[in-house]
């Protein structure tokens, strides 16, 4: 199934596109996904502790399973204000 | 047309229409307050030594919104009865120019300044909002807390700074 990846601030540069489309296995989590971008950009590593999750614009966590469709955004940590 | 008590977009920030929105959604009730405060935060030209020429802000539209929202419902469970009007703006924004505008109305001053600085320090927390510092010799983007809405320390620490 597809999903849409947001990327933010700094993960954006570092993957170098602001939004993704990647298929994942049914059943798959948002933690899923975010490693399958790991494997693809090694660099994204280092924001495994720090970031924050939303699916399709709501805060959720990694474990949560994700459907056909939905957004997944993953956000570095915030500096708004 | 009607200024939204909760906003966030490239537009300048003006405080007055955002005012003159919180008193109006205060209706029939606008004469029993007796306080309104105002936040704006600046972009500042300097920043941990640097000399900072100017700064980018980004969000996640959507999900920003959805976080002032939770805010103003945090405010609403603490202190009842206190209006609130919240502007982020977003893109590239000059040195002195404001970059988020809080008005907060209430019967009495001391609700209005803490929702007010209660305000401040959760955006800072939870709403998925960066800024990029460019400066004299380079630019990075900022990178504060990790945002996480149901992180109870979080909030307490929110609460306790705006009611010091």
């Amino acid at each position: 199934m597809r999903v849409t990846v947001r990327l933010f601030a700094r993960l954006r540069d570092i993957a170098g596109a602001a939004e993704l489309t990647r298929d994942v296995p049914t059943g798959a989590t948002i933690g899923a996904v975010w490693q399958a971008l790991v494997a693809e950009h090694p660099a994204l590593a280092e924001y495994e502790r720090s970031i924050s999750t939303a699916l399709n614009a709501d805060y959720a966590r990694m474990s949560h399973a994700v459907s056909e469709g939905d957004e997944v955004a993953f956000l570095p940590p915030v500096s708004g204000g | 047309m009607a200024i939204p008590l909760l906003s966030i977009g490239p537009g300048e920030i003006v405080v007055e229409p955002i005012v003159q929105a919180v008193t109006a959604s205060r209706g029939a009730a606008a004469g029993g307050d007796g306080a309104i405060a105002t936040f704006l935060g600046l972009v500042r030209n300097h920043n941990k030594g640097r000399r900072v020429t100017y700064l980018e802000y980004e969000a996640y539209e959507p999900l920003a919104l959805r976080s002032f929202e939770r805010i103003r419902r945090e405010i609403d469970a603490r202190w009842q009865g206190v209006a609130l009007a919240l502007h982020h703006r977003i893109g590239r924004l000059e040195i002195g120019e404001a970059s988020v505008a809080i008005v907060t109305a209430s019967a009495h001053r001391a609700d209005a300044f803490s929702a007010c600085r209660y305000t401040i320090e959760r955006i800072k927390q939870i709403a998925p909002i960066w800024k990029r510092e460019f400066f004299e010799g380079g630019d990075m983007w900022i990178e504060g807390a990790t945002a996480d809405p149901d992180d109870a320390a979080a909030r307490a620490e929110a609460e306790r700074v705006a009611c010091a």
